[in-house]
């Protein structure tokens, strides 16, 4: 047949069209559920990682027990800790029709608030009580996220984990650090007299070595203003949602 | 041996005499944005190694059944599933580099080398000679990543492969990582100046004016 | 307000050549004349300004996850993402030949001059590099689409008659040898974008 015919050529885009067709989607069939799981393992170890089992701590235990740190074990742990994981609603009652894990954050907070249900994770850990709370919000250039776990008071900053899309190296991007991160230790999201404050991060901080936990500040980063607001704002916007739910708790304890 | 000194030379020239960046510049765009640190570098050049050898071996295989007509398209299609297929296993195996790849993976496809290895060498040669060219300049290429990702992630974040190199008493002496090195401007001189040094040790090189 | 927010963005904040490198190759290896450029360039705004949008319906209403579900509620599941480069690449390369037939009938100068580069447009990174970054910013809205498209094209139109500007006056320099062409020109393209990062952080 010649090759410049008209069948010809249609005859033979159409086989490399079926083989290419056929060769992509049994990869994406075989290949999605590892990738699920890539994705699963994330989310479980961040959260893991603000109440303080972060992977150097998860795999000294698994070595204790003569195991690898993988996939599994991840999920064992994150189940053996988290006990509880809650879809809020707007009024802080929990919508027990929604799994919590699978919210997808970045469509989630686009909702309006009649429909946002807001995830928190509740672990148990050596009699002590945590809540984890995943964060969503708007860096310099792209999205920043991360997650921000409570103490039983529902008060005090146990841990914090951020990311970012695409903020500048050096500057906003420090934002996922491990310097920025210690900023939060300890900090109160409540004042004395109950108001909620949230967690403020100001350039001209009074308080540059972070010793008042009191004050809702912590240092800005230099030259990343408009990360650092993304990071106060995110943090403000999302609390928000849950201070029904909060003061429940609050309310409990007194 | 002709034979065998043939392929060598496939293996050999794209690494320095034939460099498909500094010399045939081609790949540059994705050459630049993934040199920040030395692990997503050396993934990439990986990854564009194995596409641009199996794209080659593949087209050359088909070289003498594809109609005229449709040549670019056939090729991109080609490219565009091994690419695909190639970002869908970084995606399961190594998740979090594939991340900080993001869209250069998908950007192989236009990855100037690919294409023009597939014109220039894949539709007039054997499939063997083929791969052969296509692994040379893929791993030209790949030298040429690490080595600019390498003084990158060196210089601008003082680690190599994310762990920290230099010690701690050099930060104290006052030195401070440049986190210059890190932004996009910094990897074109950088690339500039890797050009220099090829040329002025291979003198050969040098554009007539 | 937004919207032209993101058109400054994408010219000189996101710029396509001197934040990502993109559509460099073919440009860098050839042509030295700012005529070239820009022809080329306004070719590549066009393509921009067109795929883009396209390419952004195709993935809302074919390639996301979910996206099918205006044919049959029953479709909610599939996600045909993986397609995204294909299909992105089979719109820049048709809509690159419908230019090309354009530019031939009514300025066949031009098609002369830009001889092989047009049909390279296809494969210029930045084309479907402009696709990929739309799919990654999440747009609502087709009219985001449309000026991130124009927005890219315009600040890559720039970059490369900047470029070409500066390597018809290098030409007449005493550049030493190992940097003559291919290395000072990196150099050079290097300090452009250090001059451009002073747009970052421009709030309008």
């Amino acid at each position: 047949m010649d090759r410049n015919s008209n069948i010809y050529t249609l005859l033979f885009a159409s086989i490399v069209v079926v083989v290419s067709a056929t060769l992509l989607v049994s990869a994406v069939t075989i290949l999605k559920p590892a990738q699920e799981r890539n994705k699963r393992q994330e989310k479980m170890t961040d959260i893991l990682y603000t109440v303080g089992l972060n992977k150097e701590v998860l795999a000294k235990k698994a070595a204790e027990k003569g195991q690898d740190l993988n996939y599994k074990l991840i999920e064992s742990y994150f189940n053996q800790y988290f006990t509880k994981q809650y879809a809020l609603k707007k009024d802080g009652s929990v919508d027990k029709n929604v799994n919590a894990f699978n919210i997808k954050m970045k469509a989630e907070i686009k909702k309006p608030e009649d429909e946002q249900r807001c995830p928190i994770y509740i672990a148990d850990m050596d009699g002590k009580k945590y809540y984890v709370i995943p964060l969503y919000g708007k860096g310099l250039w792209d999205d920043i996220w991360g997650y921000i776990a409570l103490e039983q008071d529902v008060n005090t900053v146990k841990g914090v984990k951020f990311g970012h899309k695409g903020e500048t190296p050096g500057l906003g991007a420090e934002i996922t650090k491990k310097w920025f991160e210690n900023q939060f230790f300890g900090e109160k999201i409540y004042d004395k007299d109950g108001t909620f404050k949230g967690i403020v991060l100001l350039k001209t901080n009074k308080d540059p070595k972070n010793v008042d936990k009191e004050d809702h500040e912590i240092d800005a980063i230099s030259g990343a203003t408009l990360t650092s607001n993304g990071v106060t704002e995110m943090i403000q916007e999302r609390l928000k949602h849950y201070l029904p739910f909060f003061n429940k708790i609050r309310q409990q304890k007194n | 041996m002709a034979k065998k000194n043939k392929w060598q030379d496939l293996l050999k020239d794209p690494l320095n005499e034939n460099n498909p960046i500094t010399v045939q510049v081609l790949g540059i765009c994705s050459a630049l944005a993934i040199t920040v640190k030395l692990m997503p570098a050396i993934v990439m050049g990986l990854s564009v190694m194995v596409v641009v050898a199996f794209s080659n071996l593949i087209v050359s295989l088909m070289r003498n059944y594809i109609p005229n007509r449709i040549r670019i398209i056939v090729q991109l299609l080609v490219v565009a599933t091994l690419v695909i297929l190639v970002d869908q296993i970084l995606k399961a195996y190594a998740y979090d580099v594939s991340k900080q790849l993001s869209v250069f993976v998908g950007l192989i496809i236009t990855n100037c080398i690919v294409m023009g290895r597939l014109e220039a060498f894949a539709l007039a040669n054997k499939p063997w000679d083929s791969f052969l060219d296509g692994i040379g300049n893929g791993a030209g290429y790949a030298l040429v990543l690490i080595v600019v990702a390498f003084f990158r992630e060196l210089l601008g974040s003082g680690t190599l492969f994310d762990h920290k190199v230099i010690p701690q008493w050099v930060y104290d002496a006052g030195y401070v990582n440049n986190a210059m090195m890190l932004l996009p401007a910094m990897a074109l001189i950088s690339l500039g100046v890797l050009i220099w040094a090829q040329r002025s040790w291979f003198p050969q090189l040098t554009e007539k004016d | 307000m937004e919207l032209f927010n993101l058109f400054v963005r994408s010219i000189f904040i996101e710029n396509m050549v001197f934040a990502f490198f993109l559509g460099m190759c073919s440009y860098l290896a050839v042509s030295k004349k700012v005529k070239t450029a820009v022809g080329l360039g306004a070719a590549v705004v066009f393509v921009l300004a067109i795929t883009a949008p396209v390419n952004f319906l195709i993935d809302k209403y074919l390639l996301q996850p979910g996206a099918l579900q205006w044919l049959d509620p029953s479709f909610a599941n599939i996600d045909l993402s993986f397609l995204s480069f294909i299909m992105f690449i089979a719109v820049i390369a048709a809509m690159v030949q419908l230019v090309e037939m354009f530019v031939e009938r009514f300025a066949p100068a031009l098609y002369a001059s830009l001889g092989i580069f047009l049909p390279l447009i296809a494969v210029n990174c930045a084309i479907l590099g402009g696709s990929l970054f739309m799919q990654q910013k999440e747009f609502t809205e087709v009219s985001q689409a449309v000026v991130y498209g124009l927005g890219s094209g315009i600040g890559w139109m720039i970059a490369i008659i900047l470029l070409a500007s500066i390597r018809e006056k290098i030409s007449y320099s005493n550049v030493p040898a190992p940097l003559r062409g291919l290395g000072i020109t990196f150099i050079i393209t290097g300090l452009m974008a250090i001059a451009f990062m002073s747009f970052m952080g421009i709030k309008i």
